[in-house]
């Protein structure tokens, strides 16, 4: 197959910005995940769990382990980042919102070359993934 | 080295896998201790981390070379011959193979291989669906889990074994939904020096598929790259190499929403996942450098063994047969 229709290759604008701002964002948040491990692992700040504790619970389920810890589900982590186990917790987080702000980063060009319809679904996108972020769905626990 | 020997070798490979965890059991005391890897294991609080990492790079590796998603091979592997809860295994597949899709992406995207006007509309439908999986999933037994899996996890080797791939599919005219959506484009292809023009059919065929694949990535914590790329190949008609990249990029939406959902359900133990994002990470990295210089389609034949093993493993593992 040959191009018939005399387009280009390569990525539009909007998809340029969101690599561009995709790569940023992923390389900062891998190199906290592994600095904040480092961290843990030596025990600075001191972890809520010990790490040669860890094993005791890793083989729970998942209920039963919040329970042994006393460790509450949710984004109460946050309030806890002064402990090093979950300060790893932020980067992570950072990670999984690293698609959200790609989202955002190109709804401006969406919006300014009027192309509607993906302007919407972007903002779809983005209220699907606030939502499973937010923690009001119930996510079972056994 | 032919196919029969490949088998062969994969064979005794696996069979030597299955020796090495029964060895590990026996130095720990006990043939299935009801928390193997605590603390009364015998095994140092570290062993199992830096276990996990070595195991994880050597997936990443097998992954690229194979052409398979890293967390297909991960939750399965890792949740039948590691001591950990399947709840936090499987929150720990869905951020490695987010880590990974983050990682691939800026380069699939600025060559122009992976699409977003492709993958915005299919990982919207993935995404929520993935959501509802997690719910499931997360409210299930282990060994419901392991079962469920271990079955999906041979049916996922069968269709690996039977789908076709198509590097440009001809497609005649695209449907009025993608043409609405304005879902196509152009890419170099190097191989033939020339721009290769691409649309779309059976859109919605293909969006009411990736309901049920995002549900199941929620659900088991599998990348979603095994379904991923036949629905975007075979059914919707993107050329092979669109396929696999846009496949790539958009597990990374997938697997956002049904992480989220895990993480917020206390399902994320950093002591497990991010020794497994830096060794199949790592593994990737040195995955992608020696792929020049082997036969993939040898390695996809191991990498289908291993599949079957671990998918043999969840399914006897859930029955209770081969605890």
């Amino acid at each position: 197959m040959e191009s018939k229709t005399g387009q280009s290759p390569g990525a539009s604008e909007e998809q340029k910005r969101y690599a561009a701002v995709l790569d940023i964002a992923m390389k900062i948040g891998l190199l906290a995940i592994v600095v904040t491990f480092v961290l843990y692992l030596i025990g600075f700040p001191k972890p809520h769990i010990p790490v040669e504790d860890v094993s005791q619970f890793w083989g729970m389920k998942v209920k039963d382990y919040l329970e042994a810890t006393n460790i509450e589900h949710g984004w109460t982590w946050v309030k806890e980042m002064g402990k090093s186990d979950f300060l790893t917790f932020g980067p992570i987080a950072f990670l999984a919102s690293v698609t959200v702000i790609c989202y955002l980063s190109i709804m401006p060009i969406l919006f300014k070359r009027k192309d509607a319809v993906f302007a919407v679904l972007a903002i779809c996108e983005v209220f699907i993934l606030v939502l499973a972020a937010s923690g009001v769905l119930p996510s079972g626990g056994h | 080295m032919s196919k029969r020997t490949l088998l062969f070798v994969a064979v005794l490979l696996v069979l030597m896998a299955f020796f090495a965890v029964s060895v590990v059991q026996a130095a720990t005391g006990e043939a299935a201790p009801a928390n193997p890897g605590g603390a009364d294991s015998g095994l140092v609080w570290w062993a199992w981390p830096l276990i996990l990492l070595v195991v994880t790079f050597f997936l990443g590796i097998m992954a690229v070379l194979g052409g398979v998603g890293g967390a297909v091979l991960y939750t399965p592997i890792i949740g039948g011959f590691f001591p950990f809860g399947m709840d936090f295994v499987r929150g720990a597949g869905l951020l490695v193979a987010l880590a990974g899709s983050l990682a691939a992406g800026p380069g699939l995207l600025k060559k122009g291989l992976a699409d977003l006007r492709l993958a915005i509309p299919v990982a919207l439908i993935a995404s929520s669906a993935a959501i509802g999986g997690a719910m499931v999933g997360l409210a299930l037994s282990d060994a419901i889990i392991q079962t469920a899996m271990g079955g999906a996890i041979l049916a996922i080797v069968v269709i690996m074994l039977l789908a076709k791939k198509s590097e440009y599919p001809d497609i005649q005219q695209a449907d009025k939904l993608s043409t609405v959506l304005r879902i196509s484009g152009v890419y170099h292809e190097p191989s033939a020096d020339k721009d290769i023009d691409w649309k779309i059919h059976r859109t919605v065929h293909g969006l009411i598929l990736f309901v049920g694949i995002g549900f199941m990535a929620g659900m088991f914590g599998l990348g979603a790259g095994w379904a991923n790329v036949p629905v975007l190949n075979l059914v919707m008609g993107a050329p092979l190499k669109v396929s696999v990249a846009t496949s790539k990029f958009l597990l990374a939406t997938t697997d956002t929403s049904a992480a989220w959902m895990y993480m917020n359900a206390g399902a994320v133990i950093p002591m497990i996942v991010v020794p497994s994002i830096i060794g199949i990470m790592l593994g990737s990295l040195v995955g992608v450098r020696i792929l020049a210089r082997t036969k993939p389609s040898a390695v996809r034949v191991i990498v289908l063994v291993m599949l079957v093993f671990a998918g043999m493993r969840a399914l006897l593992k859930g029955l209770g047969i081969w605890k």
